[in-house]
């Protein structure tokens, strides 16, 4: 089990890099507890599989220096790691039968026959793999295959990190809720860290204790899933994250108001101190939209509402802006002239796309 | 993939079944109906049964060229097929080199094949080839025309300098079709080159590696062009082939009907391993449809 | 654990004594033919001593030796055509649907793969003198399908089951004839097929001898052929010989060139 440090890590696919475009990873620096369970989440293309093999050493970083422990591993190979990666595809070997699997990274160990037998037996019971343990491995559905990967990994006892690159993808839908509560009761058990790629937002915030969620190389935002959700430190965490994503509208401010497609809206703990020439933007959830029938509350036109299961999405149009709210399953239909409100506690203004910190 | 069923389909595969069934099925025929007739060369022919398969069946011109055929693709197999996976598992598998390979390599395997014999043998003079005078030079007593043993050498480094190509290309096709991960994963786990090789490549050109063994196995199987350049077949009967012995037959000694009867063992004897070859690729096939993700 | 740099230096010295020991045959070919008759049979030497073009000179000027490229370039074309259009809607019916003995037919094409030319060569010759084709290019174009429609089916047959049902039935829905859709739509998705198939038939065609020589005398003899009677002249002209054997290997070196970006799939057959 490990920390992991990385410092001022860069990468580059490009021989030479001399722009910041050449890098598809730009400088990071960022510290991951020992047994914690962390989710890199982003769009395809914005670097958190790179990032990933320069955990695991798949990769190696164009600067910077990756830290186990304290200890500077940058420039040692994945085997001497102590680390253990599930990929996208199932990756098993197809003349080996389970156990053979499973047991196949303690026997390069050199690790005594008696004991690779107690650990095969005792981790293949808790991935429910006991009954296949004497099958071939290629003739296993793909979510169990997920689970040799898995299992190749759980049962070397030197493991100081689990990786797992988008490991769901493949799996069935009905199945994918099954394994990844599985993967949470094996984290509380093992304790391993645990980092988790994947560009779904509900694996993420379900999976992790900390989300860091990148785009285009960078880190956008590094925090627990209910902070992501509250505070989105980006505009493009805001729109990525929730379902739909927040609100984000063209504003201004002027003293204690906020202006909407020219209408003022008095907002009391708005104190901007954004540059005069930043791009000012107004973002709100869809839950914290509110319907409300105060005479200063802004009225609105519905153009749909949607059903989206136990909840209905009401897309609304104030003046030209676009605005979406969530309304409860068994909420009243709407009025003719319906207006509304946002919760001010859960209101922000993004300053060129950055949150900016109230009461600054 | 599920097909559906349409008997119309046959249409579309009529010119083809035509054209091959022009080339093949008439003269197959004419075969066959030499191998049971004889004549006294006035164009008159009456009924002989199975008289020349008997005759060359029993005939020990026939084992010995059927002996030294197999042993000569037993040999090449032997060497080419190890040859070309090694070969493969070394090659670069990015960058410009390559094109290079594989421009290089593929460059034997599209040369006329009596020209691949006519080659070797200036290759392989004594008095004017590069080969036969080096070796010549350093004291060795090399003559193909005259030394069975030079003469099986020399075929067999020519089918190995014409052929290994083919499964060096086969062999590097399936090596890069196996996903980065596998490596990757074995990395992670500790995996030695050995068991990599053992437990992932191996497995993996189970397939390319049976279509090269069983290819080399017929193409060698019918070989006839080369040695016939190279030592027609000498010295002696020492490199004579079945598909030597076979032209020298019809051709040679115009003797239709044991010419005919052999053509027609011949063809049997390929027969059974192409449905052999047949047999064992479609298993394959459900095999691996079985193993997608 | 060596160091990365010399294990990936040892490892390239496979591929490259191998790519060596290829070469060496056909550079001693090559040196041959810049040499006179003379000179090969007086001296050893490792290069021309006095490079001459003579010997190609021969070949250029004596129409018996150049209209034997042409004859070769003109059946291999043919063969090509007719392999390739005849396999293309063949496979497409293997690849798509099941009919009446579909696995016996396509077990039964693949035989003729499996056939020894050296079978073939005699009633062949007779076959085509009866039907008045004998020495005739079409004569020989049609007699190498026998192996080469049933490699282009299966290569074909390859590439188009790696092409999804639903584009085929898409295409119908949207109201494309069968022809339509098969040129406009199907014949793109699998041009490296088409290519791949084109190239083993040239291949195959262009490097066999027995059949070729066999069905022909004077007017579609093939340079392979050709170069045959320089053995039986009197008094063997290896200069001439290695010249011919030089310019043949050029075709085929031209057509790897063009080809190279496909040749791994392309050997493996469209399988891998």
């Amino acid at each position: 089990m490990a920390r992991i440090d990385l410092k001022n890590i860069s990468h580059s696919y490009v021989a030479a890099p001399n722009t910041e475009n050449n890098f598809a990873l730009k400088t990071l620096n960022m510290s991951w507890q020992d047994g914690g369970a962390y989710a890199l989440l982003g769009p395809s293309g914005c670097g958190k599989t790179t990032l990933l093999n320069i955990i695991s050493g798949l990769l190696h970083p164009t600067h910077g220096a990756v830290l186990f422990d304290g200890d500077d591993i940058t420039n040692r190979p994945p085997e001497k790691r102590n680390i253990a990666q599930v990929f996208q595809f199932p990756v098993v070997y197809d003349t080996m039968t389970v156990f053979q699997n499973l047991a196949f990274p303690l026997r390069n160990r050199n690790v005594p026959g008696k004991e690779i037998k107690q650990r095969v037996n005792r981790i293949a019971e808790m991935l429910e793999l006991t009954e296949s343990l004497p099958r071939r491995a290629r003739d296993l559905s793909a979510d169990a295959k997920q689970k040799i990967s898995l299992g190749r990994g759980l049962v070397r006892t030197d493991v100081a990190a689990i990786l797992f690159d988008e490991p769901l993808t493949v799996i069935d839908p009905q199945l994918k809720w099954s394994l990844r509560s599985q993967l949470k009761h094996l984290h509380a058990e093992f304790r391993h860290t645990m980092i988790y790629v994947t560009h779904d937002q509900t694996e993420a915030l379900t999976f992790a204790d900390q989300v860091i969620v990148m785009s285009e190389g960078e880190v956008v935002q590094a925090s627990s899933p209910q902070a992501l959700y509250e505070r989105p430190v980006h505009t493009f965490v805001g729109r990525f994250i929730g379902s739909p994503g927040m609100n984000i509208l063209p504003c201004e401010i002027d003293g204690a108001f906020l202006i909407l497609a020219d209408h003022r809206i008095p907002m009391d703990h708005i104190e901007p101190a954004a540059p005069e020439t930043a791009r000012l933007e107004f973002g709100v959830r869809p839950e914290f939209v509110h319907f409300s029938d105060e005479d200063d509350a802004l009225p609105v036109s519905v153009s749909a509402i949607e059903d989206a299961g136990r909840y209905k999405i009401a897309r609304l149009l104030f003046k030209e802006l676009p605005i979406a709210a969530i309304l409860p399953e068994d909420a009243p239909p709407l009025s003719a002239t319906p207006k509304i409100k946002f919760d001010p506690e859960n209101s922000h203004i993004y300053a060129d796309g950055y949150l900016m910190e109230k009461g600054e | 993939m599920r097909k559906t069923l349409n008997h119309k389909a046959l249409w579309l595969a009529s010119p083809a079944l035509l054209l091959v069934a022009f080339t093949a099925l008439i003269p197959l025929l004419t075969v066959v109906n030499y191998s049971v007739q004889d004549t006294f060369g006035d164009n008159k022919f009456f009924w002989v049964g199975a008289e020349w398969y008997k005759e060359i069946l029993l005939s020990e011109r026939f084992h010995a060229a059927f002996f030294r055929q197999v042993a000569f693709s037993a040999a090449i197999l032997a060497i080419e097929i190890p040859l070309g996976l090694a070969i493969a598992l070394a090659m670069p598998k990015k960058g410009w080199g390559v094109s290079v390979c594989l421009v290089l390599m593929a460059l034997p395997l599209l040369i006329p094949w009596n020209v691949v014999g006519t080659i070797w043998q200036i290759f392989a003079r004594v008095d004017i080839g590069l080969l036969g005078h080096t070796l010549a030079g350093f004291g060795f007593d090399y003559n193909y025309t005259q030394d069975p043993v030079a003469a099986w050498i020399t075929l067999i480094v020519m089918d190995v300098w014409h052929w290994t190509s083919l499964v060096v290309l086969l062999c590097y096709a399936g090596l890069v079709a196996i996903p980065q991960a596998y490596y990757q994963a074995a990395r992670i786990d500790g995996a030695s080159r050995w068991a990599v090789f053992r437990h992932i490549e191996l497995p993996k050109l189970n397939r390319v590696l049976l279509i090269a063994v069983l290819l080399r196995f017929m193409d060698s199987f019918m070989i006839y062009t080369e040695p016939f350049v190279v030592t027609g077949g000498g010295p002696g009967n020492t490199t004579t082939f079945l598909s030597v012995d076979l032209v020298q037959m019809a051709i040679g000694q115009f003797d239709l009907g044991p010419a005919a009867a052999m053509s027609v063992v011949y063809f049997l004897i390929i027969l059974g391993l192409s449905w052999l070859f047949y047999t064992v690729m479609t298993r394959e096939d459900t095999d691996a449809e079985g193993r997608l993700p | 654990m060596t160091q990365p740099g010399t294990t990936s230096r040892l490892k390239y010295l496979t591929p490259a004594l191998y790519i060596l020991f290829l070469l060496t045959p056909i550079y001693w070919l090559l040196t041959m033919s810049l040499k006179t008759n003379q000179e090969i049979l007086s001296t050893f030497s490792l290069w021309p001593v006095n490079p001459t073009f003579e010997n190609y000179m021969v070949i250029f000027t004596d129409a018996a030796w150049y209209s034997g490229y042409i004859n070769s370039m003109i059946y291999v074309s043919m063969n090509t055509v007719i392999s390739v259009l005849a396999a293309l809607p063949a496979a497409y019916a293997f690849s798509r649907y099941r009919f009446l003995g579909d696995k016996h037919i396509f077990f039964w094409l693949l035989t003729n793969r499996m056939a020894p030319p050296a079978v073939f060569a005699l009633p062949f010759f007779q076959l085509y003198s009866s039907v008045g084709l004998f020495d005739t290019h079409i004569a020989v174009a049609l007699a190498h399908c026998l192996f080469n429609i049933p490699l282009a089916i299966w290569i074909l047959e390859g590439f188009m089951s790696g092409v999804p049902r639903e584009i085929d039935e898409t295409a119908y829905i949207d109201g494309y004839s069968f022809p339509r859709f098969f040129t406009k739509i199907f014949l793109p998705l699998i041009a490296s097929g088409v290519g791949v198939a084109a190239f083993f038939c040239f291949m195959f065609s262009w490097v066999e001898l027995l059949i070729a020589r066999t069905l022909t005398s004077v007017a579609a003899k093939p340079i392979a052929a050709v170069m045959t009677r320089t053995v039986s002249a009197s008094g063997l002209d290896w200069g001439v010989l290695a010249a011919a054997g030089v310019l043949t290997i050029i075709p085929g070196a031209l057509v790897i060139w063009f080809v190279r970006h496909h040749i791994a799939r392309g050997f493996a057959l469209g399988r891998v």
